[in-house]
């Protein structure tokens, strides 16, 4: 990076490393999809995952055919991994929107060889976190109901409902997102189709590049298509969280029923969303030796953006713990209480250790800049957001109001099924997209080289 | 191929010999029947060759080409049988009172161990639905309980024993009379000295008077009558005070003071639902006074807690053997001439003796002591020379002949049965409507002894573990298909009337007592309708009688008897110091002693207490359980651990027997005592009991049949799931139940309000409600006071509502269905020495509901009549609205919880949909009752009528504590029961406007007694 403004600056890492020419980067970029042969560490890794999907095949099938009685959830703890998964997934499908769009349009130009791989993660994580809201409903063949569609009936949703706006923002940001990251692959879609030998592939390529030809008016509009849909995509990254933390905000459980609830679901979305980028891209640039592209400089990056959303999300734990107190409501206070020392209490302390204590060594640039500790601590990350999901529904909905009809929730082996079952369609997809699309964004990257050798 | 074997040739010489040897003039049909091969017998004596057995059994290559044999032979006959007539004419003219969509009510009766319980039947079409009470009934004014409600589902129980039974195979009714018939013709030459009758109860008047008929005819034969909850001990009591047998009865509403001693009189046993309800009256409180003027007061001396002494206003943990000796040293303080031993009294004990003697005295005539059937006869005779000292005899409690015909020493009856069976005596028994083998005292070894008699026939609802060990098994009727009577608590006869053609071959114990008498074949109808119509001048009115249920004027009189010469308060032999653990022996609360076993909603329905469903537990107290080395881990476990609630087993060891079963705490249970509860463990009953629970019965001796001292208790270091609804008992300082004594009421009737600061309403440009538009606005009142937590709402709403079972698993997921629960909260510092609550709670039909807005399809919405509809059809069950309902009531369907067999599918409520899985539910406040009585009333152009409409829920509470009408008209029930200073809402700071209210709930302690309990109330 040598923006003009840095020049008083001590001089910043590169974001791209070695002797790259335009060509060189078009081969290496296009090389993996390219390479007719699997590598042995992929098929290994992607059967591994194909299997974790066919668990998923069992799990909805085991649910569809039974009823959502084959999960853990009881009479006072309604959503149980359901909607934990749910939000989970679309937490880490905040990255991708928020590399892509927000530092783009801030002009962040580190992002750029992230920024491909972020938005697949991001699409392949809201297709996982699509799934639950129709899985976890007790009717799923009536789930078009939550739609607003014409009917002889004048019948519509309830507008009311978060659950209603959650469809809309879901469904919305998906949307978005996908074609976001689609014009984003266009011009590079027309490289794979220049590249690839192979007659067929060749055609496939072809037809999904639309007839790109690189000129210069396709240029302008795909130019300016990006930059409207990256400010189309900005305020989704903090509306579709705002709006997934409404599902609990806006109902009256201690614990949920939380005015800080949208900036703190927002901030956790995308310290998880980096986290799982971390997570991924780092055994990635290894296995693909893609370290001149993918540098120290960006994972250190990334890192920051970690531990600074982590304090958001630990100041969040703090404001509710403080408010429980400071509100003197007996509900509240209790709920806190139950928290810390009722019977779910090893999970909040778990959560406060992954999501608060452990992120604080990315203080460290020595830490920041060892891919094994930076690595762990984005898994312990992963599992922080995911136990803070599990502390939000379970430990507030198992003892609300009436102490009568308090009870304990435990997942079961179906719920554990679908859970990594999940996982297993967001590895597969990520598998396969590694497999058959450029990873890295070429074009971008050549503008980058192209910065760099005017600045030289 | 292997060798084949020989086929069975007919033995021509061996059946020349048997043939010979045959006496009288015997008809064969063939040389096969002659031969009496058992191929023979299974042709001849199935009417209907499609035997299921036959294909159950694994089939031989030999079997099979039998059976094809047969079935060739067979083709050619089934076409001769003579198929039942069956009417399927619609109707031409429509039967006046018939109007399809509009249920009809029939009166009759539910015999409860023999006595009688009022019932009215509603019938949907000729299906009964579900059973409500008579209010013409002196033990029921309309309402019902737990047992008489559910007893519909018994009905269509598709484990029922269908057919009349021969060694297995079945065979018919009319084979059964012949064989029975050979057999008493045998017994005529010996006068019947080999014949033997055993029956429960009998509070029959035609069915006893039919056994002493067939006394009459044989008279050398016995009539034994067995319970295993009997009333041996009141009987002996009342001999040893009075000379004779007499019945107790009780004028509760006339009662200042009561102490019971180990009775659960307002909720188990004959009577039980009118105590219930005169208990109530003289509590029930509005406009800051008692509305009887003055409120009684409860003192209960019990060994586990019941129902009521939950009710109490003092309740005394005491294990059941020291009670004798409390009522002794009563009894010396109160002028009745006994030595009572007090040293091993504890000074807070005997400052109990004080202050209720004291209480007792100053109340003379209108006091009252209740002695409990499980206690020993001792108890029952000081319980009546108390009585007399204290004047209330002829007042508070009357006397008058025992209800049953023949009242009996069951336990010495079946001892001597047992007795002659062990020593050949019995050739024929007849055992009617009982399970001698699973509940006879174990010590007899009933079973292996009832093999000795060479006929044994069994009259029975199940093909139980009785029916397995009898050569013929007759498949009873169930009440609502069978002619009978019986007589209630006070000898009011109820007579018993069939509300559906039986759905099997069902037969009473009266069609089998006419074949004993000698008339087979004359029709229970007869014989029910001849007995009364010779019997009373009331009797005449037959049509009369069946219409009210109840035959008037039928109540025995009151005696007033003098007690015997020198009444003989001999205590029971006490137990040496130390001598080990108390063992309790007690009907299950739900399922008695084990004949409602295979009734799903009993065993689902929370236990008052316990709240545990689908077992039975041992009953122990903390510091008990502590000995017994069931530590703090454990019982976190069972306080906390929910749907894996492991209970430590524990082993209990008495006389060389012993049982296993899951140790359960109970707060409040007397220390080095257990309590063990009878009527699980079945191995023949049906999909439902068998095989749940232990079976307390093993070691239940006939010596000790109510409780026994001196066994031992040991860890097995196995632990049990068990299936409770409730994990949590404290109240968590939510206010939930609000309370005062009745002292404080009269000074401070506001108290219900004043005990909890609600915010100021949150500022509103709308006036609360105004959406609410419609003519009435529905409400309901439930009062805390009166509600004793017996739980018949919650099956009230079962059956009215089509609510399904879900089975223990789904219990301890926590997911059963009941829309209206009762919850039981422990109160009070002393977890000895609780105070135990009851709260039921149904919908609160809340006018601001949280469950309405977030449903995303608007399957919740609320009527403009203040209900919180919900729409099945629309609901895609998200669950969001059950998790935002702050009072927890509603209820989803995790699975099909629906059970569809054939038979089930007849009682439900047509009124009421069923629903499907993935749908939630909850309360609707009975909104089909609610649209019937609208359409009542559009037609005859008028409002709806206050107490027109009447919840299930309300309909059936024996304590009346529920009321229901429309709260925008101010004189109606509901809206004064609002409008009083007792009424509160639970929540209502979260701002839900809850429309169900409860009112506060009063106690009436005695201030010298109160001390403690203040402390405790501080807690609260």
């Amino acid at each position: 990076m040598s923006n003009s403004h840095d020049k008083h600056h001590e001089p910043q890492p590169p974001v791209l490393t070695g002797q790259h020419t335009y060509g060189s980067l078009s081969d290496k970029v296009a090389s993996i999809p390219l390479d007719p042969k699997h590598s042995k560490g992929w098929i290994f890794g992607f059967l591994i995952a194909f299997s974790l999907f066919g668990l998923l095949h069992m799990a909805i099938g085991w649910v569809f055919f039974k009823g959502v009685g084959v999960w853990g959830i009881t009479n006072p703890v309604g959503w149980g991994f359901d909607i934990i998964n749910f939000v989970w997934w679309v937490g880490i499908g905040h990255a991708g929107t928020f590399i892509s769009a927000i530092l783009f349009l801030v002009k962040q130009q580190w992002r750029t060889s992230i920024n491909r791989f972020a938005e697949a993660m991001t699409l392949f994580a809201v297709a996982c976190a699509g799934l639950f809201p129709l899985l976890h409903m007790g009717r799923p063949w009536r789930a078009w109901w939550v739609f607003p569609y014409p009917n002889t009936m004048g019948l519509w949703p309830n507008f009311h409902s978060p659950l209603i706006w959650d469809v809309f923002a879901i469904s919305t940001y998906a949307t978005v997102s996908a074609l976001f990251w689609y014009v984003g692959l266009i011009p590079d879609l027309a490289t794979m189709r220049d590249k690839a030998t192979f007659k067929p592939v060749k055609m496939i390529y072809a037809m999904l590049s639309m007839g790109w030809r690189g000129a210069a008016s396709h240029w302008e509009r795909h130019q300016m298509a990006y930059l409207l849909l990256a400010g189309m995509s900005t305020p989704l990254v903090l509306s579709v969280h705002t709006v997934v933390s409404f599902d609990f905000a806006m109902s009256l459980i201690p614990g949920w029923h939380t005015t800080v609830f949208p900036p703190y679901f927002v901030a956790g979305a995308i310290f998880s969303g980096f986290a799982m980028v971390l997570t991924l891209l780092i055994p990635i640039r290894k296995f693909y030796n893609l370290k001149d592209m993918i540098t120290d400089k960006h994972i250190d990056n990334m890192a920051k953006i970690t531990l600074a959303t982590g304090w958001m999300v630990f100041y969040g734990y703090i404001i509710e713990a403080f408010m429980a107190w400071y509100s003197g409501n007996q509900f509240e206070g209790f709920m806190m209480l139950n928290r810390m020392s009722g019977p779910y209490a090893p999970f909040y302390w778990a959560l406060i250790l992954c999501n608060g204590i452990i992120p604080q060594l990315l203080w460290f640039k020595r830490v920041r800049l060892n891919m094994l500790f930076i690595w762990l601590i984005s898994i312990v990350v992963n599992i922080g957001m995911w136990l803070e999901r599990f502390v939000i529904i379970v430990t507030s909905l198992h003892r609300d109001f009436v102490p009568s009809a308090w009870d304990i929730y435990t997942p079961t082996k179906w719920d554990w099924a679908t859970f990594l079952g999940t996982i297993g369609l967001f590895l597969t997809l990520i598998f396969l997209f590694i497999r058959v699309l450029p990873m890295v964004a070429g074009f971008e990257m050549k503008e980058l080289l192209h910065h760099r050798k005017k600045h030289q | 191929m292997r060798e084949q074997e020989k086929p069975n040739p007919v033995d021509i010489s061996q059946l020349r010999e048997k043939l010979q040897s045959k006496s009288g003039s015997e008809y064969w049909r063939s040389l096969e029947q002659a031969a009496d091969t058992p191929e023979f017998k299974t042709w001849v004596q199935h009417e209907f060759p499609n035997e299921p057995e036959l294909w159950n059994r694994g089939t031989t290559r030999r079997d099979f080409l039998q059976l094809m044999g047969s079935m060739i032979a067979l083709a050619g006959l089934a076409g001769c049988t003579r198929q039942p007539d069956e009417k399927i004419i619609p109707y031409v003219k429509q039967p006046e009172d018939l109007v399809p969509g509009r249920p009809l009510y029939f009166a009759t009766s539910f015999a409860q161990n023999g006595f009688a319980r009022g019932i009215l039947v509603e019938s949907h079409m000729g299906r009964p639905t579900k059973i409500e009470g008579n209010p013409a009934h002196p033990d029921s004014l309309g309402a019902a309980d737990i047992l008489t409600q559910s007893s519909v589902l018994d009905l269509y129980d598709p484990d029922r024993s269908k057919t009349t039974t021969d060694s297995g195979m079945v065979s018919t009714w009319t084979a059964f009379a012949a064989a029975a018939g050979r057999r008493l013709e045998l017994q005529k030459f010996k006068e019947g000295e080999g014949l033997r009758v055993l029956t429960g109860t009998v509070v029959s008047p035609t069915l006893a008077s039919q056994l002493q008929n067939v006394l009459k005819v044989f008279p050398k034969a016995k009539w034994i009558q067995y319970s295993a909850v009997n009333r041996d001990n009141a009987r002996e009591g009342a001999i040893r005070f009075f000379g004779q047998d007499y019945a107790a009865r009780y004028h509760v509403s006339l009662a200042d003071v009561i102490l019971t001693l180990d009775s659960d009189f307002i909720n188990a046993g004959p009577g039980s639902m009118r105590y219930a309800r005169d208990f109530a009256d003289r509590r029930r409180a509005r406009g800051g006074k008692i509305i009887s003027g003055k409120m009684n007061r409860l003192y209960a001396v019990e060994s586990s807690p019941t129902i009521t002494g939950t009710s109490a206003d003092h309740r005394l943990a005491l294990a059941s053997f020291r009670i004798e000796g409390f009522l002794m040293a009563l009894a010396s303080r109160l002028g009745v001439p006994v030595k009572a031993d007090e040293s091993n009294f504890s000074e807070e004990e005997k400052r109990w003796l004080n202050a209720v003697a004291k209480d007792l005295k100053s109340r003379k005539g209108r006091s009252l002591i209740v002695a409990g059937d499980s206690q020993s006869p001792a108890v029952h005779a000081l319980a009546h020379a108390l009585n007399r000292e204290l004047g209330n005899a002829g007042k508070t409690v009357v006397y008058t002949d025992p209800i049953e015909p023949v009242s009996q020493d069951q336990t010495a009856a079946i001892r001597v049965l047992a007795a002659d069976l062990a020593a050949g005596k019995v050739d024929d028994l007849f055992l009617l409507g009982v399970n001698p083998v699973y509940d006879a005292p174990r010590d007899l070894n009933f079973g292996e002894k009832m093999l000795r008699a060479g006929f044994r026939a069994h009259l029975g609802l199940y093909e139980d573990e009785t029916a397995r060990l009898c050569q013929w098994h007759v498949a009873a009727a169930h009440y609502l298909e069978s002619w009978g009577d019986a007589r209630a608590f006070d000898g009011t006869v109820g007579i018993i009337q069939p509300i559906i053609h039986p759905l099997y071959e069902g037969k009473t114990p009266i069609d089998v007592a006419a074949i004993l008498e000698g008339r087979p074949g004359v029709s229970s109808y007869q014989i029910v309708k001849d007995y009364w119509k010779s019997q009373t001048t009331a009797g005449q009115n037959w049509d009369k009688n069946l219409h009210d249920g109840v035959i008037a004027a039928t109540a025995f009189e009151e005696k007033n008897p003098s007690p015997a010469a020198a009444p003989n308060f001999k205590p029971s032999p006490r137990p040496a110091d130390g001598a080990g653990v108390e063992v309790n022996f007690r009907p299950d609360p739900n399922i008695g002693t084990g004949e409602t076993a295979n009734n799903a909603w009993l065993q689902e329905l929370p236990k008052a207490i316990t709240r545990v469903t689908w077992d039975n537990i041992i009953a122990v107290s903390p510091k008990t359980a502590e000995k017994f080395g069931i530590t703090k881990k454990d019982s976190d476990q069972i306080e906390s651990a929910g749907r894996f609630a492991h209970s430590a087993i524990i082993r209990i060891e008495f006389d060389g027997r012993s049982i296993e079963g899951p140790a359960w705490i109970v707060p409040g249970h007397a220390e080095d005592s257990v309590t063990v509860y009878l009527g699980y463990g079945r191995t023949h009953s049906g999909h439902i009991a068998n095989g749940i629970g232990y079976d307390a019965f093993a070691l239940r001796a006939s010596t000790a049949a109510n409780f026994t001292t001196g066994a031992k208790v040991s860890r097995t270091g196995k632990y049990a799931s068990v299936a409770s609804t409730q994990d949590h008992g404290s109240m968590e300082d939510r206010h939930l139940i609000r309370e005062a004594t009745a002292d404080d009421y009269a000074h401070h009737p506001e108290f219900a309000q004043h005990l909890v600061h609600d915010p100021k309403p949150n500022e509103t440009l709308f006036k609360p409600g105004e959406h609410l538009k419609g003519e009435n606005q529905w409400g309901m009142s439930i009062d805390l006071n009166t509600c004793i937590g017996c739980g018949a709402c919650t099956i009230a709403c079962q059956s009215e509502n089509n609510i399904p079972v879900v089975g223990k698993k789904n219990v301890l997921n926590g997911r059963e269905m009941h829309w209206i629960r009762v919850d039981r909260y422990f109160e009070g510092s002393d977890l000895d020495a609780p105070r135990i609550v009851h709260q039921p709670v149904p919908c609160m039909q809340c006018e601001n509901a949280p469950c309405e807005p977030v449903c995303p399809v608007g399957a919740t919405s609320h009527s403009d009549e203040g209900l919180n509809d919900m729409v099945y059809n629309r609901c895609v069950g998200t669950r969001y609205c059950a998790n935002n309902c702050p009072y927890k009531v509603r209820r989803f369907n995790f699975y099909n919880f629906v059970d569809d067999a054939p038979s089930l599918k007849l009682m439900r409520n047509p009124d009421v949909t069923v629903r499907t899985r993935g749908v939630m539910e909850k309360c609707t406040y009975c909104v089909q009752r609610i649209n019937l009585a609208r359409i009542d009333a559009k037609k005859e152009d008028r409002p709806i009528r206050d107490g027109e409409i009447v919840t299930a829920c309300q309909q059936t509470c024996p304590t009346q504590a529920i009321n229901f009408g429309n709260i925008k008209d101010p004189s109606s029930a509901v809206a004064r029961d609002k409008a009083d200073s007792l009424n509160y809402g639970i929540l209502t700071d979260l701002g839900t406007r809850p429309r169900t209210t409860y009112l506060a709930r009063l106690r009436n302690p005695n201030p010298e007694l109160e001390s403690k309990a203040a402390e405790a109330a501080q807690h609260v």
